[in-house]
């Protein structure tokens, strides 16, 4: 099956073991959020009539804690951009970069403005009141279209990787049951793969080419490498030889050095904002990450990324994280970097951020390299302190940062403006890039993380971390190698990649990215092309880059957010672009596979990864990049 | 009975009391539901009346707040078109323009319009659910095809 021969519509036949008669989208669990009464009663009615399972909400916290207490729980989100407790926009960063989940935003208001706002918040849509069924019937292609992003990514990823897994600490081991669990999965993705260009996995058995996990220690060895180099210098070729790593391939380390350029450069971006923020978080001996308070699961997994923890831990983390609230201060709980990234971290952030300067010095929030400091300010609000207590962290993790170049690639992931997410943040610092979803994820790499500590390795407790997507692998690669090819849009560049990953994506985005701001988004729109999307991704919503998407890179672009203009959008927007830069190809979805897989096997990943002993890891905790390699797709 | 109820359904849309939308929400209504249609209206008539309250303190203030004028206005004016009241909805609209100008004069008065419009509209409405109730639920929603 896994051909691309099928069908894209949702009836084509689901390569995995979902069942070919999946009635997806029926049964899309749907949170509508409107304080209008009148416009929610028909909402529900509406999406009951197109066989979905709706939850109706009028107030956009309950939404949020309902979210956040099913994680996996709904598969799409929408709401009104008007509403008395909380804008809509800004519940729409949450969702992005906590769930990461597709957002459609609607409006009586159809003023360009206001729509505009929503596409670079990262909204996947936004519907016109009043709503007609026809625009409800739908929306599941965005949920679809996720996922294939996501898988995208993933199975870039995967693709160029070497066969050879490495021994390095827990993550690898973590990333290497996974790696096996998924290998199934993964072997359909391969094929599919093959289409897309590049990949020689023409038989079954070269299909599996195991991901290469970017462990922490790995990562610092890279990063060693390169700045020895020199970072402008550096070539794969001779971080490779210097790297001296048995099995590295110098397809694996270009890619990881794209990303970890396009790191860099958010950093970079972000740094100036957090100027301030990094002095005090600028111990840099030691990373201590900051309080991730927020961490909710989303740090812990950016945590774990760090490597520092198995993936089980991690999701030991994110239950953790996402239980406690913030009020582990633990101040002056400089964890060490490594720790940070673990799943202590998370806690102690919490308590920490509240320190949010004098604390968080010490503790270089994972997010170091986040690009999210940008706006420590902006979280302010309401509840913000998360925010603020990441964005030291991201000082801190800036501070760290510096090292952090050098460590790794800290993934920005979508900077500042995400962090609002906080959460998000820190998931995104701590995460290592995680190249295809993350959108708000984690990728922050911990920048902090003492850099060397790079998360990366959490990728592979990540993975499961998209039930959707592994769920539907084998089916979703299926779709998307049509797709893929199919999307050609980008060129199918990326897909041919090799060593297409997120980080790939980046050098071509930032071409594009340049101009987070709005400008680019402008610019964004019109271009279609797949990495500028990229770019554009981050500042404008993750529509346009759907279709730019292609390329899981937006992913990173999302986070990489940087800064610059559209920080605090971004943090909702770039997250998810991520999301939508999938679409681009994705436009058909891949639909019963995917969906398939998701209903059916919602829990695939989880159940893959229970396998694997590794915790589920919720959806935020996308860090990918390195990890979607090791997705058994 | 029941063409009675179909040719004063008919006179609404044709007066632009109401617009396409309301044979949205008809189309929802179904066995299983027979009276959505009512009972949306019945919501709507409900919490608009709250935000007309809301906005006639706000104007009875005196201090022109025209940007939580046109919030209230917002809404009333989204709930408004989700049930497809037309003439209420282009009083909204009006009124929010006033709002944007900083007319307070032509937002007092147009606010009047709508209360008219709304008081109007609920008037016939509730005319119409009754006479439908009686023809019989069924009817009344194929009808509105």
């Amino acid at each position: 099956m896994l051909n691309p021969g099928q069908g894209r519509g949702p009836d084509s036949g689901v390569a995995g073991g979902s069942s070919n008669s999946d009635p997806f989208p029926a049964g899309l669990r749907v949170l509508v959020v409107d304080d209008d009464p009148t416009c929610l009663m028909i909402l529900e009615r509406m999406l009951r009539t197109c066989l979905y399972r709706v939850t109706k909400c009028n107030r956009a916290e309950i939404a949020l804690s309902l979210l956040r207490k099913n994680k996996n729980g709904f598969d799409i989100v929408i709401s009104d951009v008007h509403m008395p407790d909380m804008d809509g926009f800004k519940l729409l960063e949450h969702v992005g970069l906590e769930m990461d989940l597709p957002v459609i935003m609607m409006s009586a208001d159809d003023s360009k403005a206001v729509v505009l706002k929503g596409v670079t918040h990262g909204a996947v849509d936004y519907l016109i009141k009043p709503v007609r069924i026809e625009a409800l019937k739908n929306i599941w292609q965005h949920v679809v279209r996720k996922k294939r992003n996501e898988w995208n990514v993933s199975e870039h990823s995967g693709s160029v990787e070497e066969t050879g897994q490495r021994e390095d600490g827990d993550n690898n081991s973590s990333s290497a049951n996974n790696e096996g669990s998924w290998r199934g999965s993964r072997k359909r993705k391969e094929e599919e793969v093959d289409e897309q260009g590049g990949d020689d996995k023409e038989d079954t058995s070269s299909l599996k080419k195991p991901r290469v996990v970017w462990s922490v220690e790995l990562h610092q060895q890279f990063v060693a490498a390169v700045n020895q180099l020199g970072v402008d210098k550096a070539v794969p070729k001779k971080i490779l030889e210097m790297m001296n790593v048995p099995g590295l391939t110098r397809e694996n380390v270009a890619s990881h050095l794209q990303k970890y350029r396009i790191y860099l450069r958010r950093l970079g971006g972000v740094s100036q904002h957090q100027g301030n923020m990094n002095h005090s978080f600028m111990t840099g001996q030691d990373p201590s990450f900051g309080p991730l308070s927020t961490l909710n699961g989303f740090d812990l997994q950016a945590l774990a990324a760090a490597g520092q923890l198995p993936a089980q831990s991690l999701a030991h983390l994110q239950a953790a994280g996402l239980a406690r609230p913030p009020s582990l201060t633990k101040p002056g709980m400089s964890v060490d970097q490594r720790s940070i990234f673990s799943f202590e971290n998370p806690k102690i952030r919490h308590g920490q951020m509240m320190n949010s300067g004098g604390g968080g010095n010490k503790q270089m929030n994972l997010l170091h390299g986040v690009p999210m400091e940008m706006e420590p300010r902006q979280f302010t609000g309401g509840g913000q302190m998360r925010v603020q207590q990441q964005q030291q962290q991201l000082s801190g993790g800036r501070a760290v940062g510096q090292n952090v170049q050098s460590s790794g690639m800290m993934m920005p992931v979508g900077g500042g403006p995400s962090m609002l997410q906080q959460q998000q943040q820190v998931m995104l610092s701590s995460s290592v890039p995680r190249r295809s979803e993350t959108s708000s994820s984690s990728r922050v790499l911990p920048a902090a993380a003492t850099t060397q500590s790079v998360v990366f390795n959490n990728f592979s407790s990540e993975l499961p971390r998209n039930s959707f997507p592994l769920a539907s692998a084998p089916g979703i690669s299926v779709s998307y190698q049509e797709e893929v090819n199919s999307s050609d849009a980008k060129g199918g560049a990326g897909f041919g990649n090799p060593s297409y990953d997120i980080f790939n994506d980046y050098p071509q985005q930032h071409n594009n990215n340049n101009d987070w701001d709005l400008q680019n988004i402008g610019m964004v729109f019109n271009s279609h092309q797949d990495t500028t999307t990229a770019s554009a991704a981050f500042s404008s919503s993750s529509s346009t880059q759907r279709q730019r998407a292609e390329h899981v890179q937006n992913h990173h672009q999302q986070q990489q957010l940087p800064s610059q203009s559209l920080n605090h959008m971004n943090g909702g927007g770039s997250v998810r672009v991520k999301s939508e830069r999938v679409a681009e190809t994705v436009t058909c979805p891949p639909a019963t596979t995917l969906f398939q897989e998701q209903y059916n096997q919602e829990d695939l990943m989880s159940a893959l990864l229970k396998q694997e002993g590794l915790p589920l890891v919720d959806n935020e905790f996308d860090f990918d990049g390195y990890s979607f390699d090791n997705i058994p797709v | 009975m029941q063409r009675q109820v179909a040719l004063i359904k008919q006179s609404l849309f044709d007066q632009g009391y109401l617009d396409e939308q309301f044979m949205e929400l008809e189309e929802l209504q179904d066995d299983v539901n027979p009276n959505f249609v009512e009972e949306v209206a019945t919501l709507y008539f409900k919490d608009s009346a709250r935000l007309i309250n809301s906005i006639d303190q706000a104007l009875e203030r005196g201090s022109f707040d025209f940007n939580r004028l046109d919030n209230y206005m917002h809404q009333f004016k989204g709930s408004s078109s989700s049930i497809g009241a037309s003439k209420v909805k282009t009083e909204c609209t009006m009124f929010r323009e006033y709002c944007r100008v900083g007319n307070a004069e032509g937002c007092l008065m147009t606010f009047q319009q709508v209360k008219k419009e709304h008081a109007t509209l609920r008037k016939k409405l509730e005319h119409y659910f009754q006479l439908a109730r009686q023809a019989g639920p069924k009817e009344t929603a194929r009808r509105s095809k």
